[in-house]
């Protein structure tokens, strides 16, 4: 196994029972490679099964079949609770929806990044919210900042356990572009910082602008057409 | 962090964690109450029996006689004769023998004749005498009186105090004696009976104007006390007085007595019990309302606590914490339901019949009532924990992403 490899996804498939009780593949990956601090985004519409991929290389869900390996170790094979060990200590997940909890401040949701890893560190986590220039809102709750404020908070959640990859799940889906494409420069320049890869899944023509490597989904997955979207 | 998320849990849904805590707090309370001060009543009754074993009296009953030598609460059955005194004070079994006339009153609190040994070396608890606090005993033949602590201060009175008392045992304006008494002195607290009524010389009840002359040396009844170690003298007396006898009736044991008493009221305690049990289910199914649709409301927090890499034991933890927290606030304030509780049914009997209920003696109920309440939170908490575990990502984050 490589060590320099962030992310490798070989022969992977995943399906669902579809409502007519049929068994439908939504995932066929033959191989999808990321180096350590390498930046790349996915291309693909909604129902194509982005988030299904993510969610896979997160270790949230299992695929049917293939190999998965984060920082040069395998996630596939691992019980329910070493995958979520392994998605909290090398792992960081940004959702379009930010997903900050609403009754926890800007520093406390930092600190639940760290909390099921590292463990809860203020100080880790002040100095997360440093980086995306938070620092002075962290006595703030999500309702008192703006969506683009919130969407750094999560990226400050996503970075604070200084992971080997970053997933990001359509992260300007619910900002302006102005708010997106500042999102997007921080996070790239936050994973380079932290020596990070970087693996983005949009449908967003100015985030996939940015980045020098974008995969095509649709090319990248064997699977059959769907007749319906999942 | 566990403990943030709790606390963040129960701060959110404040209104019906409020309410579940409330409740929790209310089957606490009467769980309880309804143990302790049942049996704490039942203790603190046969504690102060103000150190007699027995009463001898008029024949009737015994619970009428007890009641109304040792409690002063009823009327007595009857009279009975000086030579019955002197009879059981001869006998060789009988340590003390305090002779009683009861008949009038002062405004409600009751006058008891009684002889000036009462006084003298009588212990109403053991290593605790009788005993004057302010000024002297009364003299014998004498119009003076002893109050008890409890009527000093329910009458305001003081040493020097003069008064009229009132025939009968009921007040009655229009039946008051013309016979002037003066308090010469102040009982010392007992926490017993004794403390709410006014002490006089027999002959002070006894030949007060009004009174047949014809009863001047009759008796109430005697409370008597037996010598250490004399274990079958109970049963010897009872044999005399109130198997071979006709005339006279022995209330012996007290506590037995006083157990009937309170077994008499054993299906209030069941109902009250049900009541109590009631609440505690209600209080359960309102743990649970509130901690599932607490669970509901944060399906997609805790679908993100998973994507953050919580295992689902911490998403268990968090559910189970937050109803097990409902439970110990609702316990909390249940003690403080208790407290008030049995402060005012301590006040009640301690001022009408003397008796002094110590709330916080040790009861089982005082551990397990916690214990259950909690248990109950927790068992309420089950089903939302065992959704919350079940939770997948996907379905707690699907709505929006």
């Amino acid at each position: 196994m490589d060590p320099t490899s962030a992310l490798i996804v070989r022969d992977l498939t995943k399906g669902y029972p579809a409502p007519s009780g049929k068994w439908t593949e939504v995932l066929r990956i033959p191989l999808l490679e990321l180096q350590a601090g390498q930046q790349v985004a996915i291309r693909g519409e909604s129902g194509l099964g982005k988030t299904t991929l993510l969610h896979i290389i997160a270790g949230i869900l299992e695929p049917d079949s293939g190999f998965v390996s984060v920082g040069g170790a395998a996630m596939t094979g691992l019980a329910e609770s070493r995958r979520d060990r392994f998605r909290a200590e090398r792992l960081g997940y940004i959702f379009q929806t930010f997903n900050l909890l609403q009754g926890l401040t800007a520093l406390e949701n930092v600190m639940l990044g760290l909390a099921f890893g590292k463990g809860a560190d203020a100080k880790a986590a002040l100095a997360a919210l440093d980086r995306v220039g938070l620092a002075h809102r962290a006595a703030y709750f999500p309702h008192q900042l703006s969506t683009g404020q919130q969407q750094r908070v999560a990226v400050a959640r996503a970075l604070a356990n200084r992971p080997c990859l970053i997933l990001a799940d359509e992260p300007t889906g619910n900002l302006d572009a102005a708010r997106g494409r500042e999102v997007i420069d921080l996070l790239r320049e936050s994973a380079l910082a932290l020596g990070s890869a970087l693996l983005v899944a949009s449908h967003d023509p100015q985030v996939l602008g940015s980045f020098e490597r974008v995969i095509d989904l649709a090319a990248l997955n064997q699977a059959p057409p769907q007749e319906e979207e999942r | 962090m566990l403990f943030l998320l709790i606390r963040r849990g129960l701060r959110q849904h404040l209104v019906s964690t409020a309410v579940a805590v409330l409740l929790v707090a209310l089957g606490m309370g009467l769980v309880v109450s309804v143990f302790v001060v049942r049996a704490e009543a039942e203790q603190s009754f046969t504690r102060s029996a103000s150190g007699f074993d027995a009463v001898l009296g008029a024949r009737g009953s015994k619970l009428q006689l007890v009641l109304n030598g040792l409690f002063h609460q009823e009327a007595s059955p009857g009279n009975i004769t000086a030579d019955d005194f002197q009879q059981i004070k001869s006998l060789g079994v009988v340590d003390r023998a305090i002779p009683i006339v009861v008949g009038d009153n002062f405004r409600g609190v009751r006058l008891v004749g009684v002889s000036d040994d009462f006084f003298q070396n009588l212990e109403y608890a053991p290593g605790h005498d009788y005993r004057v606090d302010q000024g002297r005993p009364f003299k014998v033949g004498e119009k003076e009186a002893v109050v008890g602590s409890l009527a000093a201060h329910q009458l305001g009175w003081s040493p020097g105090t003069t008064f009229h008392p009132f025939h009968g045992l009921d007040y009655n304006p229009n039946a008051q004696h013309s016979e002037i008494f003066t308090v010469v002195g102040v009982l010392a607290p007992t926490n017993t009976p004794a403390d709410r009524v006014i002490w006089v010389p027999l002959e002070g009840v006894q030949r007060l104007g009004g009174h047949d002359p014809a009863t001047f040396t009759e008796l109430s009844a005697v409370l008597i006390k037996f010598k250490p170690n004399a274990g079958a003298a109970g049963l010897m007396l009872d044999q005399r007085y109130n198997r071979q006898g006709k005339r006279l009736t022995l209330a012996w044991p007290v506590a037995s007595i006083l157990a009937d008493l309170f077994a008499k009221f054993d299906w209030f305690e069941t109902a009250l019990q049900a009541l109590a049990y009631m609440v505690a289910v209600v209080a359960g199914a309102s743990v649970f309302s509130a901690v599932y649709s607490s669970m509901s409301a944060r399906k997609r927090d805790l679908a993100i606590l998973r994507a953050l890499g919580a295992h689902r034991r911490f998403l268990i933890l968090a559910v189970l914490g937050e109803s097990a927290s409902i439970g110990i606030l609702g316990c909390a304030l249940g003690f403080g339901l208790y407290a008030l509780i049995a402060s005012t049914v301590q006040e009640i009997l301690r001022t009408r019949v003397g008796v002094l209920l110590e709330p916080w003696a040790w009861n089982p109920v005082l551990v397990w009532g916690p214990l259950l309440m909690v248990g109950v939170s927790l068992v309420a908490g089950a089903i939302p924990a065992w959704r919350a575990y079940r939770l997948t990502v996907a379905e707690g984050l699907s709505p929006l992403s």
